[in-house]
């Protein structure tokens, strides 16, 4: 290789992280902005206009804060973390196109080499929670570890559908392949479960178990301050920048799209997507990590068995695009019908409850037009469990 | 590493049984509501076993009360349950006027009800905030306190304080009610009537969170009574126990409201009482404002030092937190002799070691989030 290719790479690599790194500063501050607004708040206001540079202070105040590092640390451990954490981040970035010629490095295999990239983030968390020497922190780093692992698996399968559609790894060719019709249309099961999949994989709500804050107090980052913990806020960041991204290029048709230019479009696809994962962290709480692990190895995975199923039955009988339609969005409703089952549950049982307390209030009544004072007495009910 | 964890480790290595980990949960954990500190032992994510300790915020209430006058113990009672002053002081006074044999101006009367009710919202509100963060919601604590600080601005311009109002006196009331009581009131009701409903729709029926609190943290009518459970925490096991109904004060026995009661007793039926608590509070308050005579609310002690009678004296009130009782004795000098509190969220918080028992630790914080202890009261 000529000095000069390495030399476009690192130039290429530094813009990459260049660009991103504003990106994550962006990100933050619409986050602020739009939970804000969910809460009836205006965010930040007071650094720079509509607090714009909220984002810079923010990055300079954790690059001023002094580095602690806890003396019962695994001095090695918890130094590689944070930079394992945030290389695994970045380098996805490699291979994910903007638009047809704009991308760092493409490959033939990007979707293999992203999927194999992505799991490597979970060492970094699992390496600082351990090395901190915290309790909380050792916590957070197993729930990280067995989160992560056990979303990566319908993750990868819904991927692996998706290349079955477009008979290929490469994230152009699948776009290229979009340009028609998004494949929202043809798998509209396949993107909730690659959206809930992947919002468990970068650990937002409501699976942000690993980091809980009202359970383990920072999960993996508790014993981290300053730099080090900006760096793993910056990972944090980038991933949930290549979820949106990468739900945009498979789903959303990446790039293609009238009149705008296509990064225009593909910046504004991935953007609505981080908007709905800011709203579902505006709304949902936190699962529980046996609900999480239930959801994951219950619900999600064997749904994206049936993904994959369907997708491999349409493609070696050439039936006609709707029938994969139909087929996908029927695993939707019924999924939709369970949720709605569980979710008029308490409604149900809320009317059980109303019916008793009338009965109660009338027999209070009766009791007082008896002429005896109703004594507060404990009612039997059937025990708990 | 934790030393305790490379035992563990090697425990296990050598063929040895799991051994628990000892986790230290508070006093400065962020769920804990104050100063209270759990220590854990878990098997993995399982509690084994827990166990509570109090007393980080202890200020000695209840001998400070012997060195004061009888006014000036008012102000102690502010800091008991420091999120529902109004309902403390209340208790007070009416354990000091009992002894006396006091009767208050029926404005009074109707004032204390409505601000002691619209503490009973602020004081709910609070809890679904608080419960929110700790099921990892940050919205409805936003709401929450949005409501909660409405109801603030009215105490601040009926009162002066925001939260240690010090208003309520022996015999009546600090002094007139704003001019403009009525307006504020018309101005503030139909807001946090929206705010409650509000921070109702978003939680209470969201599938996670009934994921989380369903069924979690159960505990029996029979077990709930012998633990000492009063309030929205026994009310949720089904016991339809308010002392607003079963032993009417002040001028409670001239409303209507339901007293919501719950099913299975555990974390979400505490939830839901407590919001439906809130909606009847509104009710209460609808009614007072209608019913309120005109006429004087201030005491007809005035500034007076009282100096009660010999004797001993009971009373108890339907805090948000549950029943508070104070039993007052007296020697005939201007100084209670003595002063014990019996305070709700300390009963409540006894059966934190039943209810954590083989529980997850995420659950830990819930269970402690529902039972809504205030620090201030348990250690006094």
């Amino acid at each position: 290789m000529e000095i000069i290719d390495i030399l476009t790479i690192i130039v290429k690599l530094a813009v990459l992280f260049t660009i991103l790194s504003v990106v994550v500063l962006g990100l933050t501050w619409l986050e602020r902005k739009v939970l804000g607004r969910l809460q009836g708040r205006l965010g930040p206001t007071r650094t720079g206009p509509m607090g714009l540079l909220q984002p810079l202070a923010d990055a300079l105040k954790l690059v001023l804060k002094e580095d602690i590092i806890p003396t019962a640390a695994e001095k090695v451990l918890f130094w590689i973390a944070p930079v394992i954490v945030v290389i695994s981040a970045f380098v996805i970035w490699v291979t994910i196109p903007a638009s047809q010629s704009l991308v760092v490095q493409n490959l033939d295999l990007g979707l293999f080499y992203i999927i194999a990239f992505s799991v490597v983030g979970i060492l970094g968390l699992l390496m600082a929670g351990w090395g901190s020497a915290n309790k909380y922190g050792a916590l957070g780093g197993l729930r990280a570890a067995a989160q992560l692992i056990s979303y990566e698996i319908p993750l990868i399968m819904v991927v692996v559908a998706m290349a079955m559609l477009a008979q290929s790894l490469d994230l152009r060719v699948i776009v290229e392949k979009q340009s028609s019709y998004p494949y929202l249309l043809l798998q509209p099961l396949g993107l909730v479960i690659f959206f809930i999949a992947g919002l468990a994989e970068v650990g937002r709500t409501p699976f942000d178990i690993y980091h809980a804050e009202s359970e383990v107090v920072g999960g993996p980052f508790v014993e981290y301050s300053g730099a080090h913990w900006a760096v793993f806020f910056l990972a944090e960041y980038i991933n949930t920048f290549a979820v949106a991204a990468l739900t945009a290029l498979l789903f959303l048709g990446g790039w293609s799209g009238p009149f705008l230019p296509p990064v225009v479009w593909l910046l504004l696809k991935t953007l609505a997507v981080v908007l709905v994962i800011f709203w579902v962290r505006g709304t949902f709480p936190r699962l529980r990590i046996d609900q999480l692990m239930a959801f994951a190895w219950k619900a999600l995975v064997p749904l994206s068995f049936y993904v994959i199923v369907i997708t491999a039955v349409y493609q070696f009988y050439g039936w006609p695009a709707w029938s994969l339609t139909l087929m996908s969005l029927a695993g939707l409703a019924g999924v939709g019908y369970l949720v709605y089952q569980r979710m008029t549950a308490p409604a149900r049982q809320v009317k059980q409850v109303q019916a008793r307390q009338r009965a109660l209030a009338q027999s209070r009544r009766a009791a007082a037009a008896g002429g005896t004072p109703p004594a507060p007495q404990p009612v039997a009910t059937q025990g708990p469990g | 590493m934790c030393p305790n964890m490379v035992e563990t480790h090697a425990n296990l290595a050598a063929g040895g049984q799991p051994v628990e980990m000892l986790l230290n949960m508070g006093p400065q954990h962020p769920s804990t509501h104050g100063v209270f500190r759990l220590v854990l032992w878990i098997d993995g994510e399982k509690i084994v076993r827990a166990e509570p300790h109090i007393g980080y915020l202890h200020r000695g209430s209840e001998k400070l009360c012997e060195g004061e006058q009888y006014h000036q113990v008012i102000t102690l009672f502010d800091r008991l349950d420091y999120v529902a002053n109004f309902n403390n002081e209340w208790a007070y006074c009416r354990a000091v006027e009992k002894l006396m044999g006091l009767a208050v101006p029926e404005r009074a009367e109707y004032a204390r009800v409505i601000l002691g009710e619209l503490n009973r919202i602020a004081s709910h509100l609070l809890y679904v905030g608080t419960m929110g963060l700790d099921a990892g919601a940050m919205t409805p604590s936003m709401f929450c306190f949005r409501g909660r600080e409405r109801v603030q601005a009215l105490f601040e311009a009926v009162s002066g304080a925001r939260m240690m109002h010090n208003y309520f006196r022996i015999g009546g009331l600090k002094e007139e009610l704003p001019e403009n009581f009525r307006q504020l009131m018309s101005g503030l009701l139909p807001l946090l009537k929206k705010d409650v409903e509000e921070s109702d729709k978003i939680l209470t029926f969201n599938e996670i969170f009934l994921a989380r609190l369903k069924g979690v943290g159960a505990i029996g009518a029979p077990e709930a009574v012998d633990f000492g459970f009063t309030g929205p925490c026994l009310r949720a096991c089904g016991v339809e126990y308010d002392c607003r109904r079963a032993q009417p004060y002040s001028v409670y026995d001239r409303f209507e409201f339901e007293v919501p009661v719950g099913l299975d007793g555990d974390c979400w039926d505490r939830h839901w009482v407590r919001v439906q608590e809130m909606y009847q509070s509104l009710r209460i308050i609808e009614q007072a404002l209608a019913q309120m005579p005109e006429g004087p609310v201030t005491s007809p002690l005035g500034r007076r030092l009282i100096r009660p009678p010999k004797g001993e004296v009971y009373v108890r009130a339907e805090n948000p937190r549950g029943e508070l009782g104070v039993y007052l004795v007296s020697d005939g000098t201007d100084k209670p002799y003595r002063v014990k509190v019996r305070p709700p969220s300390f009963c409540n918080l006894s059966a934190i070691q039943r209810l954590l028992q083989n529980s997850w630790i995420a659950d830990s914080v819930v269970i402690l989030g529902s039972l809504d202890i205030v620090l201030g009261e348990v250690d006094r």
